[in-house]
C-alpha cells in the first residue's frame, strides 16, 4: 500500500508540473462552460423584424407593439412595398419581416380572420425557425385576447408552441449535460492513455514493471489522481452552472454525482484500453480524439438531436457511452426525475466499463507474456 | 565455493514457432560482473526478461537469487535491480523526488532512503544538483544517477542493458568504475554492451548467437580459445553470419 501512494504521488507531481495538462484539467472546463453560456447562445434575444403594414390600422399596430415588446425582437424600419423585403433581408441586420395584408381590422371583424404573413432569412436555419415560432407564438397570445376582449370569436393563427422542462428556453440547460460528458472523455480517456504511452515511450514503463509493483497497481495509481481530479471537475462545472446560469440540480444530487463517479469510471477504462493497443503518444492523442471526441460531440445527441439523423448515425450513436449519460444527466439535472427512469442508460454504462476494463486486462497480460 | 545467484537450465522461450531462446544454461556467482554480449536479435532481451520476471520461459529452470522465475517472478522483483538502454529516471522530478520515488517502490523506509540519497549525491559529487529536475541534467550525469537509483535498495542481482550507449568515453570509464565499486560490495551485475572493449572489463562473458550461448568463459580464456587478440575478434567469429 505505501509502495502505491509512492506512486500516487508522483502522478500528481506529473500533472500539476505539466502546464498543458493542468490547462486541460482546470482551465478547458471552466472555459468550455462560459463560452457556451454566453457565446454559443442559440436563444433568440433581440433579433430585429421590419413591419410591411398594408392597412395600418388600429389592430396591426396593436399587434406590432405586442412583438416590439416582448423583449424578443428590435424594430427595425418600416417598409413600404413588397420590393423592398428582399433588399432588407439581404441587410443581414433584419431577421424577419410581418407583412399586415390590406385591411387587416376589417377583415377580421368581418370576415373573423386576417392574415399575418411572416418572412424569415433562410440561410440561418435556426434563426429563422426559432423567429417564426416567437412571432407566432405571441400572435396566438394577441389572438387569445382578442377573443376575451369579445371582439371575436374566431382565431387569426393557432400555434401551439410550448417548450418543456426548458420554459425560458434557455440554451444552458442542453450545454452543461453536454459540456460535462465531452470533459470527462477528454480528460479521462485522453490524458490517462497519454500518461501511460509516455511511460511507454520514456522507458520508465519497463522500469516499472520489473519493480515490486504489480501491473494492476500500476494501472490503479494512474487511474486514481485523475478520478479525483475530474471530480472536481464535476463540481466546479456544477457550481458554475448554478451560480453563473442560475440552473440548479432539480432532481437528487447524490444519483447525480454517482452517475457522473460511473461515467468518469467508464472513461477512465477507455483511456486505458486505448494505452493497451498503441505505443506512442500521438497515436493515443488521435484514437481518443477521433475515436472519443468526435462521437461525443456529434453523435451523442449533445449539439444534433439524435433523432433527425440517418437511421445508420443512430445505430452508431446507440453503441456510444456519451450518448447515455447525456439522457442520465439531462434527466437528473433537469427534469429531475429518479433512478427508476435511468437504470437502463445506467446498466449500459456499467457494462461498458466492465467490457473495457476485462479488454483492457488481457491485452496488459498477452503484451508481459 | 562459488556462491551462485543464478542458475538457468535448459531455458526455452518460444514465440509461436519462433524459438528466442534455445536451451541457455549458465550460472552466474554473487559479486560477478556478468557480461551478455549478442548481435541485435540474438535473444539478449528476451533472456533478460525472463530473469527479471517479466516474462515466463517456455520450458527450463529459471533460479535467481533464490526464487524460481516461473512461480515466484514477484520475489525476484524485490531482489534485483534494473536500468535499461532507454533512460528510466522521470524527466519533470528533481533528483531527490525520482530517488524518493524508486526508494518507496521498492519499499525502503523514509530515513533509510534520505540516507543513502545523502551518501549517493556526496560520492557522485553532485550535491547541488539534488533539487534540479532530471530534463536539467546532462546525459553522462543522468546515466550514473539512473545507476546509482538502480541499486538503491541493495539488490542481490542488477540487470544493466546497454547502460553507457550515447555517452562520452569519461563518462563510460566513470560509469565502470560505479560498476567495479557495486560489485565489490556484493552485488551481482549482470551487463549487456555492444561495446567490445567493455567486455574486456567483465569477470565472465558469454555470447549469443541465433538465440544459444555459443561461448562462456573469461575474456582472457574466450580470446585464447578462439586464438583472438580481443573480444571483438572473438564476438566476430562467433556472430558472423554464415560461418558455419
Amino acid at each position: 500500500m505505501k509502495r502505491f501512494l509512492v506512486f500516487v504521488k508522483k502522478e500528481f507531481l506529473h500533472i500539476f508540473r505539466d502546464v498543458r495538462t493542468m490547462i486541460i484539467l482546470f482551465l478547458i472546463p471552466g472555459a468550455l462552460i462560459l463560452l457556451f453560456g454566453f457565446v454559443v447562445n442559440t436563444d433568440l434575444k433581440n433579433a430585429t423584424v421590419s413591419f410591411l403594414d398594408l392597412s395600418r390600422d388600429e389592430m396591426t399596430v396593436k399587434l406590432t407593439d405586442k412583438i416590439c415588446s416582448s423583449g424578443f425582437f428590435f424594430r427595425g424600419e418600416n417598409l413600404d412595398s413588397y420590393q423592398e423585403i428582399d433588399q432588407a433581408l439581404r441587410g443581414n441586420k433584419i431577421k424577419a419581416v410581418i407583412i399586415f395584408e390590406k385591411d387587416f381590422s376589417r377583415k377580421l371583424i368581418s370576415d373573423g380572420k386576417a392574415t399575418v404573413n411572416i418572412i424569415t432569412d433562410g440561410s440561418e436555419p435556426n434563426m429563422a425557425t426559432m423567429a417564426t415560432n416567437y412571432i407566432s407564438a405571441i400572435i396566438a397570445d394577441f389572438n387569445s385576447e382578442l377573443v376575451t376582449n369579445g371582439t371575436t370569436a374566431t382565431l387569426l393563427v393557432q400555434p401551439e408552441v410550448r417548450m418543456f422542462y426548458n420554459p425560458s428556453l434557455k440554451s444552458q440547460h442542453m450545454f452543461v449535460p453536454g459540456v460535462i460528458t465531452l470533459i470527462m472523455i477528454l480528460i479521462c480517456a485522453l490524458m490517462t492513455s497519454i500518461t501511460i504511452t509516455r511511460e511507454k515511450e520514456f522507458g520508465t514503463m519497463e522500469a516499472l514493471l520489473v519493480s515490486p509493483l504489480k501491473p494492476i497497481q500500476i494501472i490503479l495509481g494512474k487511474i486514481v489522481p485523475y478520478f479525483i481530479l475530474s471530480f472536481v471537475d464535476v463540481i466546479i462545472i456544477l457550481l458554475l452552472s448554478r451560480y453563473v446560469f442560475d440552473l440548479p440540480v432539480k432532481g437528487s444530487i447524490i444519483l447525480l454525482l454517482a452517475e457522473t463517479m460511473l461515467y468518469i469510471l467508464m472513461s477512465l477504462s477507455l483511456g486505458i484500453l486505448i494505452s493497451s493497443v498503441v505505443n506512442t503518444m500521438q497515436q493515443a492523442i488521435f484514437i481518443s480524439l477521433v475515436g472519443m471526441m468526435l462521437p461525443a460531440i456529434l453523435l451523442s445527441g449533445f449539439i444534433y438531436p439524435i433523432g433527425n439523423m440517418p437511421k445508420i448515425y443512430d445505430w452508431i450513436s446507440a453503441i456510444m457511452p456519451p450518448r447515455y449519460f447525456i439522457i442520465i444527466i439531462k434527466n437528473v439535472m433537469i427534469k429531475g426525475t429518479g433512478f427508476s427512469y435511468i437504470w437502463k442508460e445506467t446498466l449500459f454504462l456499467v457494462l461498458f466499463t466492465l467490457f473495457a476494463i476485462v479488454l483492457s486486462i488481457r491485452k496488459f497480460n498477452i503484451r508481459l507474456q | 565455493m562459488k556462491n551462485t545467484v543464478i542458475s538457468v537450465r535448459n531455458l526455452v522461450k518460444k514465440f509461436g514457432n519462433f524459438i528466442a531462446n534455445d536451451n541457455l544454461t549458465f550460472e552466474v556467482y554473487k559479486g560477478e560482473i556478468f557480461g551478455f554480449l549478442g548481435a541485435n536479435g540474438a535473444g539478449k532481451t528476451t533472456a533478460i526478461r525472463i530473469l527479471s520476471g517479466l516474462s515466463k520461459p517456455t520450458s527450463g529452470e529459471v533460479i535467481v537469487a533464490g526464487f524460481d522465475a516461473r512461480k515466484q517472478p514477484e520475489q525476484i522483483k524485490k531482489n534485483i535491480g534494473y536500468m535499461c538502454q532507454k533512460f528510466s529516471l522521470y524527466e519533470d522530478l528533481t533528483v531527490k523526488e525520482n530517488i524518493m520515488l524508486y526508494g518507496g517502490i521498492y519499499g525502503m523506509k523514509k530515513q533509510l532512503i534520505r540516507d543513502r540519497t545523502r551518501s549517493l549525491l556526496e560520492r557522485l559529487q553532485f550535491e547541488e544538483y539534488g533539487d534540479r529536475l532530471i530534463a536539467a541534467l546532462p546525459l553522462g550525469l543522468k546515466q550514473k544517477l539512473a545507476f546509482s537509483v538502480a541499486v538503491l535498495h541493495e539488490p542481490k542481482i542488477v540487470f544493466l542493458d546497454e547502460p553507457t550507449g550515447g555517452v562520452d568515453p569519461i563518462t563510460r570509464r566513470q560509469f565502470w568504475e560505479m560498476i567495479y565499486e557495486t560489485a565489490a560490495r556484493g552485488i551481482t551485475v549482470f551487463v549487456t554492451t555492444h561495446y567490445m572493449d567493455e567486455a574486456e572489463y567483465c569477470d565472465r562473458v558469454s555470447i549469443m548467437n541465433e538465440g544459444k550461448i555459443e561461448a562462456l568463459d573469461t575474456p582472457a580464456g574466450l580470446k585464447k580459445q578462439y586464438q583472438a587478440g580481443s573480444i571483438e575478434e572473438v564476438f566476430i567469429s562467433i556472430a558472423r553470419p554464415g560461418k558455419n
